[in-house]
């Protein structure tokens, strides 16, 4: 590999890992409220074939977007509903959304498969894509990779610097604290378990319009599920996800390049290679040794970095609160 | 301000929580709300705070009828509670916890707030570094942040429900000085409620008495316990002599036991307890009580040092292990570590049991249920789940499930939140158990319990056990000098 191979193989890690960045932001801020969107796998499905499709017949990929925003929306609605009024596991809704969204999308989408269809341009930054490595890695993209790294910095500073963040993380730690504060939990719970999803169906739509252009049955077919462990393993932490989802890409592209150097290497195995790595990430940032290494840091870092390490869901995850 | 309660009616099916209540409460005032367990206090502060609706009847402020819809409300208008329990958001900094539901712009401004609550702090004598998280501190610390909270929320008449339950001597006094400040300087109006005579005497100017949901008499205050307790019990109730006991084997030995923890080392451990002793743990809050206790128990693997029960050396033994050999502990944190919310009092019954069948008698079960639960006086069901239960049924299930012929029992804060009547007949209950050669090893916040129960008292402070005393040679005021580490 020469450098300039380098560069652009972790350019298109980080062009193939966006979408996922942008439905991990989604999905953080539904779980951070408490409501697990468990239909990731389905919805995303779903998002990307009507992407594709409205932006195709009406030749407007902004309208591809919209539509995959909305019926991420709405999968994400009828989970919210079928939880808070209707008091219904949200998981068990969740995971037949999931299995619904598989077929339907296969069913729906039946007469636009393999079509040659509108896409993404490309975008440079004028300048900033002049840089050296930084320039290619992250200034001369689409709009789908500017988007996703604008979004984890606005979601983290939604989360962690505004009211309405407040409230959001209030209702996923202690409900009825937050209600006695007079947060309309429900409400809240609501709101931003339509967000999420709207964010979890662009994040369907840019694969269908800008990663992994048009529609085939199953097209996107476990990356929801990639983005649910990736909220996990980034500890409900939008920037920890987006590194997370960055790490899933660049292994994933690592496994595709080691593919075509030894390919007498079975493609399972190296398929597998991302999760092996993500679990020995964990092992590592939450393990005795990184215990014993903080132990040598200044008092003052050690508690703030435990912190920052901890993988804690929100307290009141998946559980419903009845107002009175 | 002026608080009217009128003819406050609360009825859950049969039970009337709230019969035909009416109080007045002067701006200026602290006021004490007596009554034993399930008396029917939490239901009124509960009313009046916002939390629940009454059936009928008028709160009125300032001679004005109000309705509050939400606890949000209710401290807008200036009711604030404290709550036993600060209903507060553990996960999160003190500043955010305190910003939730005060600063409603987008953009969260931290400097004004940093200097709002350092000044609040400060002038009620409180402490706290307002930069760390809410899950670091005790619940003393939590209390005083809430309380700087509803200050800062304009509350103008506080409700403190049982807010010493838990909290050390140094932050009972604490809280206890700012109230005064409050009411006596301020004009603010405070509502004590208590079940703790002593805290009423120490704190409040006048005092009304619950009993099954009802007004039943009220006084000023200094006025004579017996008056009180007569108007909470409806007779004076008797407390029966311990009798002498005599001592048998080494039940519990500690031999030289050093543990180290996240938060607290504690060295140097060296105890005999004998069977049929009694032995109180004192100390303030996180002295290394609580770590011991649970050492003894098997949860806690202590660095070095040997425990030894009946002979047998436990030091390596994991929990279960220690529990089959007849180490029982009941933690202090009832629906935390003691019993399964969701699961059917016979549940826990066939759980507790020290064999186990593959397929269980569900008849039989119940049956044994049924005489435990009679046994203890439990109101509730075999089938009732743990969390129907109150509070105090709750306590008293944890104790029924101890099986009969334990070495020791272990206990972490046993009458916490409990009234005299109850904690008498837990005591007896124990006391009873000396019999089958029982040792039992408690701690406790409360010094007059402490005293009172304990054969020795173990002292602790900071992680060391500085001194092992015989509990009738030492005074509350002794005692009180030796946890907080004097002569």
């Amino acid at each position: 590999m020469n450098d300039l191979y380098i560069v652009s193989f972790f350019a298109s890690a980080i062009l193939n890992s966006s979408p996922l960045i942008i439905a991990v932001c989604g999905e953080t801020l539904t779980e951070r409220a408490g409501v697990v969107n468990l239909s990731l796998d389905g919805s995303m499905l779903m998002a990307a074939m009507s992407g594709f499709i409205v932006a195709y017949e009406m030749d407007n990929i902004w309208l591809g977007f919209f539509a995959g925003a909305a019926v991420g929306a709405f999968f994400a609605l009828i989970i919210a509903f079928g939880s808070i009024r209707l008091k219904q596991s949200q998981f068990a809704i969740g995971f037949v959304l999931t299995l619904l969204g598989a077929d339907l999308s296969a069913f729906l989408g039946q007469n636009h498969t393999r079509l040659p269809g509108p896409s993404v341009a490309h975008l440079s930054i004028p300048y900033l894509a002049d840089l050296p490595i930084l320039g290619p890695l992250f200034f001369d993209q689409n709009i789908i990779v500017y988007f996703s790294f604008v979004l984890v910095a606005v979601t983290w500073w939604w989360l962690n610097r505004t009211q309405p963040g407040l409230h959001l993380r209030s209702v996923g730690e202690r409900p009825e604290a937050a209600f006695a504060r007079g947060v309309k939990v429900n409400l809240v719970r609501y709101l931003y378990s339509i967000v999420g999803g709207a964010l979890v169906g662009l994040a369907g739509a840019s694969y269908s319009l800008g990663i992994k252009i048009g529609w085939s049955d199953n097209h996107i077919l476990g990356l929801g599920w990639i983005a649910l462990a990736i909220v996990i393993f980034g500890g409900w932490s939008p920037v920890r996800g987006a590194f997370g989802a960055i790490l899933f890409g660049v292994t994933k592209g690592l496994a595709t390049y080691l593919q075509g150097t030894f390919p007498g290497v079975s493609i399972q195995a190296l398929n597998s290679l991302p999760w092996i790595l993500m679990i020995m990430v964990l092992i590592l940032v939450s393990g005795d040794f990184t215990e014993r290494l903080i132990a040598y840091m200044p008092q003052s870092v050690q508690d703030p970095l435990r912190r920052q390490l901890r993988l804690a869901p929100p307290l009141a995850l998946g559980a419903t609160l009845d107002e009175e | 301000m002026h608080v009217e309660l009128k003819e406050i009616r609360k009825y859950f099916g049969e039970v009337k929580a709230n019969d035909n209540i009416s109080v007045s409460l002067e701006p200026g005032k602290i006021y004490g709300l007596l009554g034993e367990n399930g008396a029917g206090k939490s239901t009124l502060m509960k009313i009046l705070s916002g939390y629940q609706p009454q059936d009928s009847g008028e709160i009125l402020l300032d001679h004005k009828a109000v309705d509050f819809p939400s606890p949000a409300a209710a401290l807008g208008a200036g009711l604030g509670m404290l709550y036993q329990d600060p209903l507060d958001i553990p996960p999160f900094s003190i500043i955010d916890n305190y910003l939730l539901g005060r600063d409603n712009r987008l953009s969260l401004d931290y400097r004004t707030v940093i200097a709002e609550m350092n000044e609040i702090i400060t002038r009620y004598g409180f402490e706290a570094d307002i930069h760390a998280h809410i899950d670091t501190l005790s619940l003393g610390e939590r209390q005083q942040l809430e309380l700087v909270r509803l200050l800062a929320g304009g509350a103008q008449v506080f409700i403190l429900d049982e807010p010493t339950t838990g909290i050390s001597v140094e932050q009972k006094d604490v809280l206890f000085s700012s109230m005064r400040k409050l009411a006596h300087e301020e004009g603010k109006t405070i509502i004590l409620v208590s079940h703790k005579l002593d805290e009423v005497q120490e704190l409040c100017d006048h005092a009304f008495v619950l009993r099954r949901g009802k007004l039943v008499g009220q006084s000023t205050i200094p006025c004579p316990n017996e008056k009180l307790v007569e108007m909470m019990f409806g007779q004076v109730p008797t407390r029966r002599e311990r009798l002498p006991f005599d001592l048998g084997n080494p039940a519990l030995e500690l031999i030289n036991v050093n543990i180290s923890t996240y938060r607290l080392n504690v060295s140097n451990i060296n105890l005999q307890i004998f069977a049929g002793e009694v032995i109180g743990l004192a100390g303030l809050e996180g002295s290394g009580q609580g770590i011991l206790l649970r050492t003894i128990a098997g949860l806690i693997q202590p660095e070095s040092g040997q425990v030894v029960v009946s002979g047998q050396d436990l030091t390596k033994s994991s929990y279960h292990k220690s529990r089959n050999f007849g180490v029982a502990y009941c933690a202090a944190g009832r629906l935390e570590e003691g019993l399964v919310s969701k699961l059917s009092l016979t549940e826990h019954m066939l759980l507790a049991e020290p064999t186990h069948t593959f397929m269980i008698d569900w008849p039989a079960a119940r049956e044994r249920t049924n005489s435990r639960i009679e046994q203890y006086q439990v109101v509730g069901q075999p089938e009732s789940t743990a969390d129907q239960l109150s509070g105090g049924n709750q306590q008293r299930l944890l104790f029924a499930l101890l099986n009969p012929g334990l070495k020791v029992i272990l206990l972490e804060h046993p009458t916490r939140g409990l009234d005299v009547r109850s904690m008498d007949w837990i005591w007896e209950q124990m006391y009873a158990r000396r019999e089958d050669g029982t040792a039992l090893v408690f701690m406790s916040a409360d010094l007059d319990e402490i005293l009172e129960r304990s054969d020795r008292i173990a002292v602790f402070s900071g992680g060391v056990m500085s001194r092992v005393v015989n509990a009738s040679e030492v005074s509350v005021d002794q005692l009180g000098h030796m946890i907080g580490g004097q002569a």
